[in-house]
């Protein structure tokens, strides 16, 4: 009687578990690398109406953040600036220039300036800029080096797990209050770092929420 | 099994290029792959609103109309005993006496706290343009055009009354841009004191300098 299968039959079903396994697996680590924050959101850089340069107005001019996100130490939201802040300087400095056309536009109608917005969290999320950066968390733990950007982009993720990664472990992060709008400080070391954090979160008894309605209502 | 490898190898790359690393700048939209409650129909703080007609969801006050408090003190604004803060001490808010003239001396108590709120606050919005010693040569003076910037330390402005000094921070003057929407008026009192203080160290000598920080300073 002759063969009903023929010899390769015998490896077959190890070939179609190998493929399938192959496929599988690359398709799970696709989806973890593509469909997370760290690559939908981050490098997000739109094109703003006005080409403002944060490198040299914070880095070159040493202007502070609150100058003109003067809100963000009252309030849950860090404003935009009008464009009567800008207009402060650019009256007198860079006057008729084309590049502030549209501020001074904006400065006479009182329409706003369009920019695009570049952080957003999803609405369901109650975020409070004050909270942060009263208890010595800097902008650049979430916003990345502000200061060197020509234009700003999205640095960090933004997404749940970021946010608790701090929220659990705050004396890693936790600097002193007044060198929170100097994004260039650095601890002097890392122990440096967890000693004055762990001072700190004692004696502020900070407590960040890691329960669900801390940050969803 | 070979075509398969084959058409992997091919999958990943196509994918790889197509989509990218993690990080790469992009001037799109990011993608929100199930935007389920993401976007709410809710008025957020400087956020975009078709009903109106200039588009936002911030209104400006009603001409005609005087502010009662602000939406973080709901609470106390719509209390039947709610007292307008502005009756309980006029001068704090407009810089005037009770004749109406400038205002000299403080409408609050100037103690240590107080001049370190105004030295950071000076720190902040004044020292861009008038120097942190007050003299006029902040960084911006360096600029063409911005060659009006004044000396804090004239003659003119020492004699100046405080309240008139509040006042160009909350309304500006000529060249100057107004603070009043960026400072509390507490804080703009606070200002006034410290640049008070750098009037007074100007013209200062070795001899104003109290006994115990003389070593400090290696006089
Ligand atoms: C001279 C005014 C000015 C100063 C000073 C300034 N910013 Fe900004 N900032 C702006 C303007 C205008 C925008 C909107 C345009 C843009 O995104 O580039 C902006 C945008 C941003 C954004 C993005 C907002 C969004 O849409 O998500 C962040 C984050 C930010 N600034 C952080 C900082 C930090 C941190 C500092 C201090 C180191 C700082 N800024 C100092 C004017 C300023
Ligand atoms: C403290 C003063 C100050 C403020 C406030 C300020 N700027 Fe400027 N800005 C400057 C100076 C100084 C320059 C450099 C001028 C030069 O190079 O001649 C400048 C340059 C610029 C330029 C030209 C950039 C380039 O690459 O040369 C743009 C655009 C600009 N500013 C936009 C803005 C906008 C928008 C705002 C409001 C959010 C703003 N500025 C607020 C001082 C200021
Ligand atoms: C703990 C993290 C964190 C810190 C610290 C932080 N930000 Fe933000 N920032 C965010 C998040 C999250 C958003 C998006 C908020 C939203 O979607 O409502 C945001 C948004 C913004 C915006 C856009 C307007 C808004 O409020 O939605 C500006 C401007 C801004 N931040 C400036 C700053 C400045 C300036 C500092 C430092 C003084 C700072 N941020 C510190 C997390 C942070
Ligand atoms: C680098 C550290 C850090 C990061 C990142 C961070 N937080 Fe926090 N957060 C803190 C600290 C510290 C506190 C506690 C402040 C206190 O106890 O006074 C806090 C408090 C809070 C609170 C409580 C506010 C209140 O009213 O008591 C909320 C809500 C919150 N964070 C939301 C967020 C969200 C949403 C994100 C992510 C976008 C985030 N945080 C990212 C450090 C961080
Ligand atoms: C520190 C603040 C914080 C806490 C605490 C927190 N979340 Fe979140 N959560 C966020 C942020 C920020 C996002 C938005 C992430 C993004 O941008 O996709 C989010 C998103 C979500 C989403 C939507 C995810 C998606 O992509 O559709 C769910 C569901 C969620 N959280 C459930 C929970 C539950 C359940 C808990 C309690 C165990 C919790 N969260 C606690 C900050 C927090
Ligand atoms: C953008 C630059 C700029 C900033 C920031 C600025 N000023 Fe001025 N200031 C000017 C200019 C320009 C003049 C001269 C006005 C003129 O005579 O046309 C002036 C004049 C003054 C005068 C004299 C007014 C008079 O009666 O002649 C005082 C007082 C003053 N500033 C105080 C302040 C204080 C306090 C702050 C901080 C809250 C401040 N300025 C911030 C640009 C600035």
């Amino acid at each position: 009687m002759a063969n009903i299968f023929p010899k390769w039959t015998n490896i077959a079903p190890l070939k179609v578990a190998a493929c399938l396994l192959l496929f599988v697996g690359t398709v799970v680590l696709g989806i973890t690398y593509y469909a997370t924050p760290k690559w939908t959101e981050v490098g997000f850089q739109p094109i703003q109406p006005v080409a403002f340069s944060h490198a040299l107005h914070v880095d070159q001019l040493g202007l502070d953040c609150r100058y003109c996100h003067t809100y963000v130490d009252r309030s849950e939201h860090s404003n935009v600036p009008a464009a009567s802040t800008c207009m402060n300087c650019h009256s007198m400095v860079l006057s008729s220039d084309d590049r502030l056309a549209p501020v001074r536009e904006s400065y006479e109608s009182g329409e706003p300036v369009p920019w695009v917005r570049i952080h957003n969290t999803p609405d369901y999320v109650y975020f409070n800029h004050s909270v942060h950066v009263n208890r010595g968390v800097s902008c650049v733990e979430c916003h990345g080096q502000i200061n060197e950007m020509e234009e700003v982009y999205q640095a960090k993720s933004l997404s749940m797990a970021f946010c608790l990664e701090c929220h659990r472990n705050p004396e890693n992060f936790i600097r002193p209050p007044d060198e929170v709008y100097n994004l260039d400080w650095q601890p002097e070391s890392a122990a440096a770092q967890i000693e004055q954090g762990e001072k700190f979160v004692h004696d502020w008894k900070v407590m960040p929420p890691q329960s669900c309605s801390g940050c969803h209502r | 099994m070979r075509y398969f490898i084959g058409i992997w190898i091919f999958l990943i790359i196509a994918v790889v290029s197509l989509l990218g690393f993690r990080g790469s700048k992009s001037k799109d939209q990011p993608l929100y792959v199930f935007p389920d409650m993401d976007w709410q129909a809710k008025y957020l703080p400087q956020g975009e609103n078709k009903f109106f007609a200039d588009g936002r969801n911030d209104r400006p006050m009603v001409p005609g109309t005087a502010g009662r408090g602000y939406g973080n003190q709901l609470a106390s604004v719509f209390s039947a005993d709610y007292t307008d803060p502005v009756s309980e001490n006029p001068p704090l808010y407009s810089g005037k006496d009770d004749e109406g003239e400038w205002m000299r001396g403080f409408p609050v108590e100037v103690n240590d706290e107080f001049m370190l709120l105004g030295q950071q606050k000076y720190d902040i919005f004044c020292a861009v343009c008038h120097g942190a010693s007050g003299d006029g040569n902040g960084v911006v003076k360096q600029y063409e055009g911005a060659t009006l910037i004044a000396s804090l330390l004239q003659e003119r402005l020492m004699a100046m009354p405080e309240g008139e000094i509040f006042n160009t921070i909350t309304h500006g003057k000529l060249n100057m841009g107004a603070y009043g929407m960026k400072l509390r008026p507490d804080e703009r009192w606070a200002v006034v004191a410290y640049v008070r203080a750098l009037q007074l160290a100007s013209s200062a000598s070795v001899d104003d300098v109290p006994e115990q920080f003389k070593s400090e300073l290696g006089l």
